[in-house]
């Protein structure tokens, strides 16, 4: 789940990080009040969960509250790359000295939280580390032990000669890592960490990504979720216990298991045709979960073909049938569909699925290019 | 022969009361593995099925039965911790099949367990099967069947997927292995590979991986420089979009990093045989035989 930026910049200011002075607005009245109330100048910065928000016109510099009520209005309602910008976040602009990016993930390679710094801040660091690798400093983390204060120091050299500024910086660095665990964070950064002309550090934008498996045992950081910031189809999936991903194509795919879900995906592809979603029901099926499935996929008017492709372990592939049997007749279905199931209970969901009027086949190959085909052939 | 578990595996099952645990215990026990022993807190001292002791503590399990083996089937919360209790107990395989542990509790249980030199399977994975000898956590039995081929693969369905195209025509399995699809997991590709090239009974292995990390390119790396033996490659994901985590955790394009091309790339570059769909490695693995 990614949190916006003035949320991650709330955990980190909790944690002791020093950041300018910010408040969220929805409407220009109230952008332009926060403006007077810190004094300008201020940036104005779409709230969005979406990289570019720069490049796309979303982050302003505004000297005076009529520009700052001017900006939110031409701001709040945009749209970044398909996304709405419902809110903005007013903050006191910092001067700025130089630019550092501070960053920490989970390194997968080391199996450990890694801190990535650079003085060649306020850029993508995926740039930074294509071009000028030899630029950015890795320090993996014993997460047993945190961050030690040399490794935190090393770090605050490797950006600043000065003493005083390498010590703020490590001290930013062990702030970061406090909210990075606190958080459940997969990623967490600051980008840019500014030095003022003043001499003062100051984190200017803040990023944090938490992974899903934290949200259950982390409720004041689930309750952060931003459901108008999603797709649709998606929040509704989600509430089903559904893994659901929409995507552009028009052949709606409904599968058991992750893995397998990708290949029917890349499947379709391969015989010509284009997917309109990721959905993986997941393994202990109901029917409920089918009749949820159904409902979310045929609600994208781009899907011209249904298919299932189910292939039963932990998965019942009666329950399956049951599900598309209740679902179709609840609904029935404007656009065709093509069943594929194998395994657990394969007899009982075939004579199911025959008893109601629908084909199915055990081959997942045939079925997908059944499939492919009725998408392009329209009605 | 075969690799990490065979008829001789003695296998205590933790949350073996459980909904999961108790309906694959019986599973695994249907299969002819021999499950020694369960563990559930509160519950030591009673018997599962009539037949396996149930034990409040994985060390008391392993005293009394002599179990080698773990398998875990507790939720979220508690896996992390299972983990570690079964790394401590003596057991030198522990097999974890939960789905959903945060990935920074992993950063604590891996160390756990390599500087106890354990190995660990998971979490987020189907577990693993030696046709016609044991099987340990979720792989439907009757999709595989003995034969020369080792399968390695991050998925779950997908595994069942190319093995029950393999059964079908005639080609049988060594042991299958799901290494999991999170992020973080105990037993890579490569352990798995080096593991098959070491095992004579396996002539040839398939492996299915998909987008997200470089534990694929590292495969391809080590199959190029150390192995005799043919390997042919899947890759899932290729019409994954880049930023979103496609079900597994460990699913994700990170920015340009961790795409099907650039693993397909490096399968192509260690002179691996290449899937385009799954059904091919029937094909594929024929020629290699």
């Amino acid at each position: 789940m990614n949190l916006h930026e003035y949320q991650a910049k709330e955990i980190l200011r909790a944690h002791g990080v020093n950041i300018p002075p910010g408040r969220i607005a929805t409407t220009p009245a109230e952008a332009e009040a926060i403006a007077k109330e810190y004094g300008v100048p201020v940036m104005v910065k779409a709230q969005v969960h979406a990289g570019g928000r720069g490049k796309a016109g979303g982050v302003k510099f505004c000297k005076t509250s009529g520009e700052v009520k001017e900006k939110a209005t031409a701001i709040l309602g945009m749209k970044i790359k398909e996304l709405t910008v419902e809110q903005v976040l007013v903050t006191v602009a910092a001067d700025i000295g130089t630019e550092a990016y501070v960053g920490i993930i989970v390194d997968r390679a080391t199996k450990k939280p890694v801190f990535m710094v650079s003085a060649a801040g306020g850029i993508d660091i995926e740039e930074v580390a294509a071009s000028t690798p030899e630029k950015i400093l890795y320090v993996p983390v014993d997460v047993r032990y945190g961050l030690p204060t040399y490794d935190a120091m090393r770090m605050g050299f490797f950006l600043y000669s000065d003493v005083k500024l390498a010590r703020g910086a490590a001290k930013i660095m062990q702030q970061l890592y406090a909210a990075f665990m606190a958080s459940g964070c997969s990623l967490a950064e600051i980008n840019p960490l500014v030095v003022t002309p003043a001499g003062e550090l100051v984190a200017v934008d803040g990023k944090m990504v938490i992974d899903d498996n934290e949200l259950n045992r982390r409720p004041e950081i689930a309750a952060l979720r931003d459901e108008r910031s999603e797709e649709p189809s998606e929040v509704d999936a989600r509430n089903a216990n559904l893994t659901f991903i929409k995507l552009d194509g028009n052949v709606g795919c409904v599968v058991n298991g992750a893995g397998l879900a990708m290949a029917t995906m890349d499947l379709v592809k391969y015989y010509g045709g284009e997917p309109a979603n990721f959905l993986d029901i997941g393994g202990s099926s109901n029917p409920e979960k089918v009749v949820n499935a159904l409902r979310i996929i045929t609600a994208d008017p781009n899907v011209k073909a249904i298919l299932f492709n189910i292939f039963g372990g932990i998965t019942r592939t009666d329950d399956v049938a049951n599900g598309i049997v209740t679902a179709t007749k609840a609904n029935p279905l404007k656009v065709p569909i093509v069943i594929r199931l194998t395994g657990t209970n394969e007899e009982i969901a075939m004579r199911i699925l025959k008893d109601n009027g629908f084909s199915a086949s055990s081959d997942m190959d045939t079925a997908v290019q059944q499939a492919v085909a009725l998408a392009k052939g329209g009605k | 022969m075969s690799v990490f578990i065979d008829k001789h595996t003695k296998l205590v099952v933790q949350g073996i009361t459980g909904r999961d645990g108790s309906f694959h215990a019986k599973q695994m026990m249907e299969y002819g593995t021999q499950v020694v022993a369960g563990v559930t807190p509160g519950k030591g001292g009673q018997q599962f099925e009539g037949t396996v002791p149930i034990f409040n503590t994985v060390a008391d399990a392993v005293q009394a039965t002599g179990a080698n083996t773990s398998v875990i089937y507790v939720p979220p919360p508690f896996a992390a911790d299972a983990i570690m209790e079964a790394a401590a107990s003596g057991v030198s395989l522990v097999v974890c099949i939960t789905e959903g542990v945060p990935v920074l509790d992993m950063t604590k249980v891996y160390p756990f367990v390599k500087e106890r030199g354990v190995r660990l399977i998971g979490p987020n994975c189907p577990g693993l099967i030696t046709p016609g000898e044991s099987k340990v956590g979720i792989i439907p039995g009757r999709i595989c069947t003995p034969g020369p081929v080792g399968v390695v693969s991050r998925s779950g369905t997908l595994t069942y997927e190319v093995v029950y195209q393999l059964t079908r025509a005639g080609i049988g399995q060594t042991t299958c292995v799901g290494i999991g699809g999170d992020p973080i997991n105990g037993t890579n590709f490569i352990d798995c590979l080096a593991a098959f090239e070491k095992d004579p009974a396996t002539k040839a292995i398939a492996m299915m991986g998909e987008i997200g990390g470089t534990d694929e390119q590292e495969a391809a790396e080590f199959i190029r420089l150390q192995m005799k033996k043919p390997v042919v490659g899947f890759i899932a994901g290729q019409t994954a979009p880049p930023g979103r985590r496609m079900g597994h955790a460990g699913a994700i394009i990170s920015g340009s990093s961790g795409t099907a091309q650039e693993k397909l790339e490096a399968f192509a570059a260690a002179g691996m045989g290449i899937a385009k769909r799954p059904i091919d490695f029937v094909e594929l693995l024929k020629a290699r035989l």
